[in-house]
């Protein structure tokens, strides 16, 4: 057969959605279910770019560069613009402008990421309300999850409560032999001991091989107050130990939303967004230009509030019961 | 040889491991909250077939094993040793009964198998999937018995027993199948 045929023959058998129509039938409903909680409680559905000149700087999030032509760039943009990861910088722009309770149904790219719950461009679901505390993003995040998915409230669960109950561990306390000692009872491999970062390696593999697996059944689960060296863009509470206010919805193991009780001092974004490229630097990763816009409308002024991103596909896959990504997707990466 | 890093790693990888080949089975990418990234790697080891699960994390990273399979004639058996030749670059190779091990019962001289090798060494050795043995004794058959649900050993020319039918006489030539070490048929001469 020559080059033709070949490519003629994948195309046949690749050109075919690997969703059923059920499964794409579900996902539209879904949508218009979660469109209307957000309309019912006076969100406004809001879009903002994909392709950004900046991008939230995180160690481990690869947003993947798009390189400009001349005709496109002029002279105000640069070579390289970038996919989002999430929308979340250009909504906080919003809601420091003015804007109170938004949200987006849009797509996000994360380069490298592919698997049974990855797919490297996914739909994202953001939402921000200004005055929500940690408590009140979570209680909006439980209601969702009941319109959509019907499985109860959500049970918060504290980060060393969870570690205690399923490893036996303490997250901040046990001495890090024993957590490297439980790693690799687990078949993960641990970091190169006296790392700066080795307790949030080892947290971060135990949580993802002992604890996540046992989240979500038979109700939601709420991870709540993560490490606060694992804050991210959360806000760090000064209890004993420290915690970010941050809580990740779980539901049967998976995965399915993560919340911050949003961080508001610009100073504080941008030394973890210069640790973090500092890291990616170490890891042999693109550095990231500065996320300046941010960080301009955080020192603007940026209302207290509580946001939370949720991967919608996810959402579909419980739905229907599915075990791979793929078949809640039309088009997959390996058929787009 | 080189390495693999995660963003490499896929099914099919063959890898070393403590100084062992492994076939990469299975792989599945998972990411726990804003965390490093994982992969869940199910691997077997190609000496001994047993199944290892590892978890790797980005940045972490696998030397590629040097395992090639190659086609081996076997030359002859000196006691506990076995020779066999490179059927392209005529390389020898011995190996022990260990080994060869439930392999012995059907290798006959000339007869082409195939070899892995790991850093050029032999590991395993396949024989093809079916053979043709001659039987050099077994108790005579009853006459006009050609039933095949009564049985008896029957001795053939590399030293081993097989069960077969007990129509099959001494001189006669069976075909086995090697994988599960069943008869198969007689062979019509």
């Amino acid at each position: 057969m020559s080059d033709a045929d070949d490519r003629r023959a994948v195309a046949e058998r690749t050109f075919p959605p690997t969703a059923s129509r059920r499964a794409l039938e579900l996902r539209a409903n879904l949508l218009r279910s979660l469109r209307e909680f957000f309309h019912e409680r006076g969100f406004l559905e809001v879009e903002t770019p994909l392709l950004s000149a900046e991008s939230v700087v995180d160690r481990y999030l690869d947003p993947l560069p798009v390189a400009l032509d001349a005709g496109t760039r002029g002279d105000d943009l640069p070579d390289l613009m970038w996919l989002q990861t999430s929308p979340e910088a250009a909504m906080k722009r919003l809601l420091a402008s003015g804007m109170e309770a938004i949200y987006q149904v849009t797509r996000s790219f994360r380069g490298g990421e592919r698997g049974r719950l990855h797919n490297p461009e996914f739909t994202i679901v953001e939402w921000y309300r200004a005055g929500d505390d940690m408590r009140a993003g979570m209680r909006l995040l439980s209601d969702l999850c009941e319109a959509l998915l019907g499985r109860g409230a959500a049970r918060p669960v504290a980060y060393r409560e969870a570690f205690r109950q399923h490893l036996g561990l303490d997250p901040f306390q046990s001495e890090l032999v024993d957590l490297r000692l439980r790693v690799e009872e687990l078949g993960g491999t641990s970091p190169t001991p006296g790392g700066a970062d080795e307790r949030d390696e080892l947290l971060n593999t135990l949580l993802a091989l002992g604890v996540e697996p046992h989240l979500g059944t038979p109700s939601p689960t709420l991870l709540i107050d993560y490490p606060a060296s694992q804050a991210a863009l959360a806000k760090v509470r000064g209890d004993t130990p420290p915690v970010a206010e941050r809580f990740e919805l779980y539901v049967d193991g998976v995965e399915l939303a993560n919340g911050y009780h949003e961080l508001l001092d610009a100073e504080v974004l941008a030394r973890r967004q210069t640790l973090a490229n500092q890291q990616r630097a170490a890891d042999g990763k693109p550095v990231l230009p500065a996320c300046g816009r941010l960080l301009a409308a955080i020192r603007h002024g940026l209302p207290a509030c509580t946001g939370v991103a949720l991967g919608f596909d996810r959402v579909v896959m419980l739905a229907a019961g599915a075990a791979h990504i793929s078949e809640v997707l039309a088009f997959p990466i390996d058929r787009a | 040889m080189a390495n693999y890093k995660t963003s490499d790693f896929r099914k099919g990888l063959k890898v070393q491991i403590d100084g062992e080949p492994y076939l990469m089975i299975e792989m599945n990418f998972v990411k726990p909250g804003k965390g490093n990234a994982m992969y869940k790697c199910k691997l077997r080891n190609l000496i001994r077939g047993t199944v290892l699960d590892r978890t790797y994390k980005g940045g972490d990273s696998l030397e590629a094993a040097d395992v090639e399979e190659v086609a081996v004639q076997f030359l002859y058996r000196q006691v506990d040793m076995f020779m066999f030749m490179n059927s392209s670059t005529y390389d020898q190779y011995e190996l022990t009964a260990d080994q060869v091990d439930d392999a012995w019962k059907y290798l006959k001289e000339g007869m082409e198998c195939s070899m892995v090798l790991f850093n050029d060494v032999p590991i395993t050795l396949t024989p093809p999937n079916h053979v043709e043995l001659k039987v050099e004794y077994c108790e005579p058959g009853a006459k006009g018995d050609t039933a095949t649900n009564v049985t008896k050993p029957a001795k053939v020319e590399t030293g081993a027993e097989f069960i077969c039918p007990s129509f099959i006489n001494i001189g006669d030539v069976i075909k086995i199948d090697t994988r599960t070490g069943d008869y198969v048929e007689r062979v019509r001469q």
